[in-house]
């Protein structure tokens, strides 16, 4: 089956200093039809830009540099701007971390969501106006009709999340990108939100990239992961072959340096030193200053050990199941 | 919980709050008093942030606050840290109560306990140097007797921070070695009670594992005591000895750490803790819990949960729920451990 998303060896970059840095470096990922993936990272490490690449987000003077998106056998690192404005919103979905950025705050809820209705479809404003109440409806607002009236800052945090995705729901989209919805909300309300985000997208089909620092969030919800540091795809796969047979030192470092990992009051495994900056990236592979595996083969830099689906990039990998 | 009254110093937890309430609010001038008091004007919104809270923290345990958004942790922390008086009730650091505390006591009671923030940015003055950052507080209250550059190496090394790099500015740090500076900061002060309010809640999964790690070690090196405010229920378990869990101003459980984890008795421990994200490959349900937390402006009657309570009924809707003991140290404050009990 081909995917719906398909994307080959991309490279975003950004101008610094008179050289380009590579913010995504060759990352190869693909999507299919209901299929949830996680792209996990910590920041820096490239997964909102590779979010944003897809979209056909990234500003000048940041560019996509080579490779391919193919979305439906398209290519979208090639379509011109028409293209890309008419699918995003309708076929590609965006939710943000902080909903309070994706809605403007001096229009009502309603005006919103029914703009973004017409800037795609031809529809009167009845039927505009009925579509948007629904979605309110569908993501567990309770009294859409009265709500459809009120501005964004009547709304609790958890309640703006969704109308956010109430919006991104709205054109029914083959794929939402989800860019840590949510981050900025507490356990119970991430867990309303993630329910409900489960529900939706199961019954319509809907295929998700859900980019999140959350390891244990992507446990439950993804089909497959992806690993990204330094703006690499260090490790991919079934999310419970990576989760238990984690091949790279960084996915194994970041799944033992979760506190509910480890006994408690013991002391954490940890991933000696920090992220350098892309401007500081070591040659060959980006992770070998911070591992203890590392050796002079890994100056080079790794290739993709494995196939199209399941990977990882290492010229170590553990073969041993974690503990 | 215990309360004996012919606790002495030496016997006394290092703090002890007694029916500490906090509320926040504008006081009315004399013009809208008047048109209150003749029904012409609302009262202004007061906001309960802290309801009659009873906690007490043992020296060199590790009590970890958890708690949704807009619950009174922060606020709690900060009463226990000293830099916010409670509105009624009273704090009692070694057996003596704070707000009676003046001159030197009231200054060692202040600097014994430090407060570690969550933006470690926010907390840093921008302008000045690592090294300035340290020294400032020690050295107006006398404490560096010596060198002061190495009394200031001394604290960096000891929160894992290069001392040769103490003359650089903030901004040229990453999150986690400002959270060091910041730690090295508290430290210099020679505190015994540190208050970390959602201090490792900013920092990327494996950055966090490096500074609960070093909270940990210097528990051990300098025999802390810390108050550790968190949303986060992972990282509570994994460095609590003690837990107490804040709803919308009260404290409605509080327990060792394994036996709240094991055995949650409240009906809001028990769906708070079914929502601990922990990695486990395989597609799950992610349950949720209804509705969102009340406004603390117009806290529900009773019991503070019984909107969002399954097994609320006409008692909880009218009468306060007494925090009581449980078991040996656990203490949970709902009505259904009467019912049981009866």
């Amino acid at each position: 089956m081909t995917p719906l998303l398909d994307v080959r060896d991309l490279v975003t970059v950004f101008p610094s200093d008179g050289r380009d840095l590579r913010a995504v470096d060759e990352v190869s990922l693909q999507v299919h039809r209901g299929e949830v993936l996680g792209l996990v990272g910590e920041s820096g490490s490239g997964k909102s830009v590779t979010g944003f690449s897809i979209m056909g987000l990234v500003d000048p003077p940041g560019r996509i540099a080579a490779g391919q998106i193919l979305f439906d056998g398209s290519d979208l690192a090639k379509a011109d701007p028409e293209t890309r404005r008419s699918l995003r919103g309708r076929r590609i979905a965006m939710v943000f971390q902080d909903p309070m950025m994706t809605l403007n705050p001096v229009l009502r809820i309603g005006t919103q969501m029914t703009e973004t209705l017409h800037a795609h479809e031809t529809l009167s404003r009845q039927e505009a106006h009925a579509r948007a109440r629904d979605a309110l409806g569908q993501v567990g607002i309770p009294s859409p009709e009265e709500r459809l009236a009120a501005y964004p800052h009547q709304f609790s945090g958890g309640m703006r999340q969704r109308v956010a995705i109430a919006i991104a729901l709205l054109h029914r989209p083959d794929l939402i990108i989800a860019d840590e919805p949510t981050t900025a909300l507490d356990v119970t309300i991430q867990a309303q939100i993630i329910s409900e985000f489960q529900k939706l997208t199961e019954d319509q089909g809907t295929a998700v990239i859900w980019i999140t620092h959350d390891l244990a969030i992507v446990s439950g919800l993804a089909d497959r992961i992806a690993v990204m540091y330094g703006g690499r795809i260090v490790e991919t796969g079934p999310i419970t072959e990576v989760l238990e047979r984690p091949r790279h030192p960084y996915t194994r470092g970041l799944i033992r340096s979760v506190p509910s990992e480890n006994t408690r009051g013991t002391r954490l495994a940890q991933i000696p030193g920090v992220t350098p900056g892309l401007a500081r990236m070591p040659q060959g592979c980006a992770f070998r200053t911070r591992c203890a595996r590392a050796d002079s083969t890994c100056a080079e830099r790794p290739g993709r050990f494995g196939t199209d689906q399941t990977y990882h990039r290492c010229f170590h990998p553990h073969e041993e199941a974690l503990a | 919980m215990s309360m004996s009254l012919t606790e002495t110093p030496a016997t006394a937890p290092l703090l002890d709050l007694r029916q500490v309430s906090r509320t926040f609010g504008s006081r009315p001038d004399l013009a809208a008093r008047i048109a209150i008091a003749l029904g012409a004007a609302k009262p202004p919104p007061v906001v309960h942030a802290l309801d009659e809270v009873n906690l007490t923290v043992r020296k060199g345990e590790v009590l970890g606050l958890v708690g949704e958004s807009g619950c009174g942790k922060s606020t709690l922390g900060r009463i226990a840290a000293g830099i916010l008086p409670p509105s009624s009730g009273q704090v009692l650091w070694k057996g003596e109560d704070r707000q009676r505390l003046s001159g030197r006591q009231l200054r060692d009671a202040d600097l014994a306990a430090q407060m570690i923030f969550q933006n470690p940015m926010a907390a840093l003055n921008p302008r000045m140097s690592i090294e300035t950052l340290v020294a400032e507080a020690p050295q107006i209250h006398g404490m560096i007797q010596g060198d002061r550059s190495a009394y200031v190496d001394d604290y960096l090394r000891k929160a894992g921070f290069d001392p040769a790099m103490k003359r650089r500015l903030p901004h040229q740090f990453s999150g986690g070695q400002r959270a060091r500076v910041n730690i090295a900061r508290a430290l210099a002060v020679q505190p015994d009670f540190l208050v970390c309010d959602e201090s490792v809640a900013a920092l990327d999964v494996s950055i966090q594992a490096q500074i609960l790690n070093l909270f940990m070690d210097l528990r051990e090196q300098l025999d802390l005591t810390y108050l550790f405010v968190s949303h986060d229920l992972g990282v509570v378990e994994h460095i609590s000895d003690r837990v107490a869990i804040m709803y919308l101003g009260r404290v409605v459980e509080e327990a060792p750490v394994a036996e709240v984890f094991a055995r949650p008795n409240h009906p809001y421990t028990q769906q708070l803790l079914a929502e601990v994200p922990r990695i486990r490959p395989g597609k799950r349900r992610f349950a949720a819990m209804k509705g969102e937390l009340p406004s603390p402006l117009d806290p529900p009657k009773g019991c503070h949960f019984h909107p969002r309570c399954p097994m609320a009924h006409e008692r909880c809707r009218v009468e306060v729920p007494k925090r009581r003991e449980i078991a040996p140290g656990h203490s949970s404050a709902c009505h259904l451990n009467d019912q049981q009990a009866a």
